[in-house]
């Protein structure tokens, strides 16, 4: 198979506009006629249902939630990205294409970030005009903050919740043209199936996950926005239901999964504290701005504050080990999150840890607070103060900051963080592989289009903080709206697809069997504890350091675990009904198929780059070895029960001089 | 801490049906979150080929307002600005029997056990709450200055999750407190001012239509509000809802 990105010629500066005034459109007389369906209700289907509504396409917009408002987009914290340049402080487009292109080590395509760094601006634009309620200067203009990997201010944001408010932006959009009747909404609706019409993706098999009914809905052409694959690991910052099954489905269908071994380990979460933990929570990566990382020095410390006889706070200062001052004292707590989190790894695989696990590591704002303090006094020319007098006033100070945040860390783990380090360590937050896309955001199958998280497009081995929410909004209110012209056009002579095809009737039919197969197995082991242990094999294996026996034994025992899967599972109830283990299990069922390829791909890429670390590929100081030479290339699967197969896409790099990335 | 607790859950095959109270044992420890325990209690009906408790959840970090249940009679349960994914065993004790309801409102039929319909929410978004700007159409960021104390209230009533609590707490069930909160961040915004008179007369109607009940000042939605949202946006509403009334345009 021969990929084409189908990046369109000329300086990479231009490209897109030059695409936007050359593309083929479609009459606003055509667009009604055109049916589009959109999987997924977050940022990016959420913006783009409501843009191609607004552009008079007629769409059909589902979600597996209750209402389209529920999307994972909800819980991004930090902020989004935009090259506005309101600080003055030297942003550009051009920068902000870089960074990203750096920050994703080089692993992504120059043409596809390039657009995002100009998207970006008119985002922002956008929002504000939504009434999404950003953070503002006393002078009532927008402000910004800075955000890991980069040397300016370019995040926008409101306070520690930016995703809701721009899910909540996109959602009203959306629902004026539910209003306006150009969206047809299809809530508590899962995808379980594409269809194929003629090498074309021309329709959805969905379940009514209120009646168990399977649903045969027909389009012209099928736009995923069902974001990213975390679950795969089970434990991770995603929401409950995140899960890869309609793009899965589709890779099924043919269309490649690209990169599916890039995933991002946040370094800053809450530890797992027992078997019975459901998901993991994230404490925002602007805390590294303030906490200071740190384990015990001596192994012996350690292990008294497993067992709970010592405290971090009674460690004194010389027997820290402030691990990431030490390694990279250029960016020190700064440092990009794949290298913090490899960093924690390190130190509580030596028996450093500070939790009752093992694995947690301290991060400690007694020093910022002090210094705030002192900083504070002098202010307010208070001096002769007592050392309580001045930690208070620096707790005002970091309250102000971080308040809400040192909040949610006491109500999860009862601790309070102002008096103890909090402890943390890294977790399974983002996935950067996704589904194989060219310049237009299609897929290999002609009409499939793929946005946001679930493609694998923009943020090459390792993604940015606050570029996640960007490339959503991106992707569905600015290119989408453009790019899908490219295929309609093509169609507009073509009726309305009908959904009683014999594609449509066969695809609805496979579907039946697999949930009658899945509920008459009634074995003795329940979906959850299959989907654990494939947790626990991916995270071994597959984390945050990877091996080649690691992923060769990773692989086999996931196909092991496959084949028990499918003799001894356990689904209660029945079809014909609201059953969340059904729909656990058919999630879990390609999450068993998934992450072999993930295996696969990481052992296929004998490199380290990004969230991607293999150790046979790493200095003698333990960095991570980048090997251009050999893997500058995108890794697109077509998935096949026994052997996938790769194809490559070479990257090719004209206007940024791929360098090792070095923080020390 | 492991403690043994008595669930008392309620169980409702469908929206049709007649639904009861069961209560059921389960070994929870004090750091579990109450969904966590809840996930335990459904582990062991599985492993007892019994069919599971439905609830719904999805991000649980307080922030998609997926859950919901009534926990000892308090929507989110006891603890105040606390979603019910974020509420820890450690303030329940040994022994404790706990009754976990699904929300009870006109509005929000029960669809299964737990669950309840709250589309009603999404339909009183699509009657008006949003501002009507197509994407490509905005000018500059910047274009129109807010000042910080406007945009900081605008933000405090768009931190609302639409989970429902509101007209659970409500003995009226009333949808004020969430109809409020969005009429009052879009109209404290400039960028709302535009279509405020329509948005919350349009608002409003949807929320009678639906079958919500009357506000009558009682106060117990923002008692239990998981996100802290004030009756002052009532207070908006209401001087918005008149001003529309009576201002002799056509809404």
């Amino acid at each position: 198979m021969n990929l084409n990105s189908k990046i369109p010629s000329g300086p990479l500066a231009s490209k897109w506009t030059q695409y936007k005034s050359s593309m083929p459109i479609v009459a606003p007389n055509n667009k009604r006629k055109l049916e589009v369906i959109v999987v997924g209700s977050g940022l990016a289907g959420a913006a783009a249902a409501a843009s191609l509504g607004e552009l008079g396409y007629a769409v059909k917009c589902f979600t597996f939630h209750d209402s389209p408002r529920r999307a994972h987009s909800i819980a991004a914290q930090g902020g989004i990205n935009a090259a506005k340049n309101y600080a003055n402080d030297g942003d550009s487009i051009h920068r902000l294409f870089y960074d990203t292109i750096k920050g994703g080590d080089y692993r992504a395509r120059e043409a596809n970030v390039h657009r995002l760094a100009e998207c970006s601006v008119d985002i922002i634009d956008q929002c504000v005009a939504q009434g999404v309620p950003f953070a503002r200067e006393y002078g009532g203009l927008l402000e910004n903050r800075s955000f890991g990997g980069v040397q300016v201010s370019r995040t926008f944001y409101a306070r520690g919740q930016t995703g809701q408010q721009l899910l909540i932006g996109a959602y009203q959009s959306l629902s004026r043209q539910i209003a306006l009747g150009t969206v047809a909404m299809y809530n508590r609706h899962e995808m379980l199936d594409l269809v194929i019409v003629d090498g074309k993706a021309r329709g959805i098999i969905a379940r009514n996950l209120l009646t168990g009914e399977l649903e045969r809905h027909a389009a012209h052409t099928v736009v995923l926005a069902t974001g990213g694959y975390g679950n795969v690991f089970y434990l991770s910052t995603n929401a409950m239901m995140c899960n890869v099954t309609a793009a899965w489905k589709s890779v099924r269908k043919g269309a490649l999964m690209a990169n599916p071994c890039f995933t991002q380990i946040h370094p800053t979460c809450i530890p797992v504290s027992g078997d019975y933990q459901s998901k993991l929570t994230l404490m925002s990566e602007s805390l590294r701005n303030d906490g200071r990382v740190w384990v015990p020095k001596k192994a012996e410390d350690a292990a008294a504050i497993r067992t709970g006889i010592r405290k971090g706070s009674s460690i004194p200062e010389e027997d820290r080990d402030y691990f990431l001052e030490r390694r990279y004292p250029a960016f020190g707590n700064l440092v990009p999150r794949d290298v913090a989190s490899r960093a924690a790894k390190v130190e509580c695989d030596k028996g450093h840890g500070v939790s009752p696990t093992g694995l947690a590591v301290y991060l400690d704002f007694s020093a910022a607070i002090e210094r705030y303090g002192r900083s504070e006094a002098n202010k307010q020319g208070l001096t002769d103060l007592k050392k309580e007098q001045i930690i208070a006033l620096g707790e005002k100070v970091v309250s102000d900051k971080y308040g809400n945040l040192f909040e949610m860390y006491e109500k999860i783990t009862g601790e309070n963080p102002y008096k103890e380090p909090m402890k943390i360590y890294p977790a399974v937050h983002y996935t950067m592989g996704g589904l194989w896309v060219d310049y237009n955001l299609e897929t290999n199958i002609p009409g499939l289009f793929a946005l946001g998280e679930c493609n694998f497009s923009d943020h090459g081995a390792n993604r940015l903080g606050a570029s996640a929410l960007m490339q959503g909004l991106a992707d569905g209110y600015f290119v989408i709206p453009y790019t899908l012209g490219t295929f309609l056009a093509n169609e507009i002579s073509t009726p309305k697809i009908k959904n009683d095809l014999p594609e449509f009737l066969e695809a609805e039919q496979k579907t039946r069997q697999l949930i009658d197969k899945l509920l008459s197995i009634k074995g003795n082991q329940s979906v959850e504890s299959f989907h654990r242990r494939l947790g626990k094999i991916m995270w071994d294996n597959c984390g945050m350091s990877r091996t080649e026996e690691g992923l060769v034994k990773g692989r086999q025992m996931i196909r092991e675990l496959r084949d028990e899967f499918y003799n001894d599972v356990f689904v209660p109830g029945d079809n014909n009904e609201y059953n969340p283990e059904l729909e656990k299990a058919i999630r879990v069922a390609d999450f068993l198929e998934l992450g072999e390829l993930m295996m696969l791909d990481a052992l296929n890429r004998n490199e380290s780059c990004g969230g991607h670390f293999r150790e046979e590929s790493s200095t003698p100081d333990g960095e991570a070895k980048r090997k251009d030479d050999e893997f500058a290339y995108v890794a697109a699967w077509a998935w096949d029960d026994n052997q996938p197969v790769l194809y490559k896409e070479p990257l090719v790099f004209e206007n940024v001089e791929l360098k090792t990335r070095s923080y020390k | 801490m492991n403690m043994k607790l008595n669930i008392k859950v309620w169980r409702q095959k469908d929206s049709k049906s007649q639904g009861g109270f069961e209560t059921y044992q389960v070994n929870a420890n004090e750091h579990m979150s109450f969904l966590e325990m809840l996930d335990v209690l459904n582990e062991d009906l599985v492993a007892q080929k019994k069919e599971p408790v439905a609830f719904e959840h999805d991000c649980r970090e307080g922030i998609c307002g997926t859950c919901s249940l009534v926990i000892n009679g308090r929507p989110h349960g006891p603890n105040a600005g606390t979603t019910t994914c974020q509420l820890h065993m450690r303030f329940f004790k040994e022994g404790d029997t706990i009754v976990v309801e699904p929300y009870r409102a006109k509005a929000f039929p029960v669809l299964k056990d737990l669950v309840v319909d709250r589309s009603s929410f999404d339909r009183i978004i699509q009657a008006g709450g949003y501002i009507s700007v197509n994407a490509g159409q905005a000018p500059d960021g910047n274009a129109i200055p807010i000042g910080k104390e406007r945009a900081s209230k605008a933000f405090e009533a768009a931190a609302c999750i639409g989970c429902g609590a509101c007209v659970a707490a409500c003995p009226n069930g009333s949808a004020m407190l969430f109809t409020s909160a969005k009429v009052s961040h879009l109209g404290l915004l400039p960028q709302g001012e535009v279509e405020a008179e329509r948005r919350v007369h349009d608002m409003v109607a949807q929320m009678d239509k639906e079958g919500f009940g009357m506000c009558s000042n009682v106060g117990a939605c923002e008692a239990e509000c998981p996100k802290e949202i004030k009756l002052d946006n009532i207070a908006y509403l209401n001087r918005a809802y008149y001003k529309s009334r009576f201002s002799g345009r056509e809404a």
